[in-house]
C-alpha cells in the first residue's frame, strides 16, 4: 500500500478527526452515547453510509452536472440511510435496539461528515481512495462516539454493553453522566486532551 | 390549553439543542457574535414553521399506512420525502425573500441555503413523525416552539462567547473545547425546566 493511501486512512482517525478537529457531524451523534450498544450501532451505520455513498458518488463524479450535485448527493445518501434503517428495523426485535435510535439514523442524512467528505474528497478522487476515505472518516467519528459512550455508560450506569462492571463493588451510578449535556462536557475534555498533545491545533 | 403546554415544552423541555443536540454544526460555527446568530435563529424559525406542517400533511395523507392506497405502507420513504421537501422549500423561500425583501435577503443571505442541511429542520420533521400529533395545529405549534428554543439557545451562546473572549482560558481549551463545555453547562441549566407542564 502506498504512502498516500495510508495517509488517507490514518489521517481521519486522529490528526484530522472529523469530530474534534473538523467539528463535523456532532448533531446526530451525542444523543446515542448513553450506552455502548447504541454508540456501536450508530458508528457502524455511519461507517457504512459514508463509505458506500463516497464510493457511489465518486463513480458518478464525471457525470453529475455541478449545479445539481447537492440534490444528487442528498438522494444517494438518503437512499443509503433508508437501506441501513430498514436493516436495523429488521434486527430491532432480535437485538433490542432502542427505537429512538431510528430518528438519529435518519439524521445521518444531514450529518455533515457524509456531505463534507463527498464534497471535499469523493468528487475529486478515484473510487477506491474515496471509499477508503469514507470508511476512515466514519471510523474516526465512531471512535469518538465509543470513547464518550464508554465513560457515560461506565460512570452513569456502572455497566459496559449492559454487563455489570462497577455496581458489584458498591458503586452508586452518577445520574448526571446520563443527562445529555454531560456528553458535551466529555467531548470538550477530549478536545482539551487532543490539543494538549497536538499543539498546532490550538486556536489563538 | 394543550397548545400552550406543547409550546412551552418544545421551547424549554424538549429544546432542540440542549436536549437533542440538533443543529449543532451551525450552532457552533455561527455563534461567534450575537447579530449573525440572531439572523440564523430567525431563519431557522421561519423554515421550521413552513416545512413541519407540510411534512405533517405529507406524512398523514401520503406516507402513513393505508393513507394513499389501501394496504400500502410508504413510511419507509419518509427520509427521502422529508429531505426533498426541505431542500425545495428552502430554495423557494430563498427566491421569495430575494424577490420581495432584498434587505432581509442580504442580512440572511449565506445562512438560507445552509439551513437545508441543518439537522434541526430534518430532526423536527422526524420527531413530528414519532410524536403522532393529532392535527396540523399541534404540528405548527411544535414547529414554532422548537424554532424559538433553537433561537434562544444560539443567541445566548453567542452572547456568552462574546464575553468569553476577555477571559483567561487554557491554551488547549480555547475555541472549540471551552465552547463544548459551555454548551454542556447551559444544557444542565436547561434541565431544570424538566417536568414542567402547564
Amino acid at each position: 500500500m502506498d504512502a498516500k493511501l495510508k495517509e488517507t486512512i490514518l489521517n481521519p482517525i486522529f490528526k484530522g478527526n472529523p469530530i474534534t478537529v473538523l467539528v463535523l457531524g456532532i448533531c446526530s451523534s451525542l444523543a446515542v452515547t448513553v450506552t455502548m450498544k447504541g454508540a456501536l450501532v450508530m458508528a457502524l451505520s455511519v461507517i457504512v453510509v459514508t463509505g458506500i455513498s463516497s464510493l457511489i458518488l465518486s463513480l458518478l463524479r464525471n457525470t453529475i452536472p455541478g449545479r445539481v450535485r447537492i440534490i444528487v448527493q442528498l438522494v444517494v445518501v438518503a437512499m443509503m440511510v433508508i437501506l441501513v434503517d430498514q436493516i436495523l428495523k429488521s434486527f430491532e426485535a432480535t437485538y433490542a435496539i432502542d427505537k429512538q435510535l431510528s430518528v438519529y439514523i435518519g439524521l445521518i442524512i444531514t450529518n455533515c461528515i457524509v456531505m463534507g467528505r463527498i464534497e471535499a474528497f469523493a468528487l475529486g478522487n478515484k473510487p477506491w481512495p474515496s471509499f477508503l476515505d469514507g470508511l476512515a472518516n466514519g471510523a474516526g467519528y465512531g471512535m469518538i462516539l465509543l470513547v464518550v459512550a464508554f465513560f457515560r455508560e461506565l460512570l452513569g450506569s456502572g455497566t459496559l454493553f449492559g454487563i455489570d462492571i462497577l455496581n458489584r463493588f458498591g458503586y452508586v451510578p452518577n445520574n448526571l453522566v446520563i443527562l445529555p449535556p454531560f456528553a458535551l462536557i466529555l467531548l470538550g475534555c477530549i478536545v482539551w486532551v487532543q490539543r494538549s498533545i497536538q499543539k498546532d491545533l490550538q486556536e489563538k | 390549553m394543550e397548545y400552550l403546554s406543547l409550546f412551552t415544552k418544545s421551547i424549554f423541555v424538549d429544546n432542540m439543542i440542549f436536549a437533542y443536540f440538533l443543529g449543532m454544526c451551525s450552532f457552533l460555527a455561527v455563534s461567534k457574535n450575537v447579530k449573525t446568530a440572531a439572523g440564523l435563529g430567525v431563519a431557522v424559525i421561519a423554515v421550521l414553521l413552513i416545512t413541519l406542517p407540510v411534512n405533517y400533511l405529507l406524512n398523514t395523507y401520503v406516507l402513513a399506512p393505508d393513507a394513499l392506497i389501501e394496504g400500502v405502507d410508504l413510511s419507509f420513504l419518509s427520509f427521502i420525502v422529508f429531505i426533498a421537501v426541505i431542500a425545495a422549500i428552502v430554495q423557494i423561500v430563498e427566491m421569495l425573500v430575494e424577490k420581495f425583501s432584498p434587505e432581509l435577503y442580504s442580512a440572511l443571505g449565506i445562512f438560507l441555503p445552509l439551513i437545508a442541511v441543518n439537522c434541526a429542520i430534518l430532526g423536527g420533521s422526524l420527531f413530528m413523525q414519532q410524536k403522532d400529533f393529532i392535527n396540523i395545529g399541534e404540528a405548527t405549534v411544535y414547529a414554532l416552539g422548537s424554532g424559538i428554543g433553537w433561537f434562544l439557545a444560539i443567541v445566548s451562546l453567542a452572547a456568552i462567547r462574546e464575553k468569553m473572549s476577555y477571559s483567561n482560558v487554557p491554551d488547549a481549551l480555547k475555541g472549540l473545547g471551552i465552547t463544548f463545555i459551555t454548551v454542556g453547562l447551559m444544557g444542565i441549566a436547561f434541565m431544570t425546566f424538566m417536568g414542567i407542564s402547564l
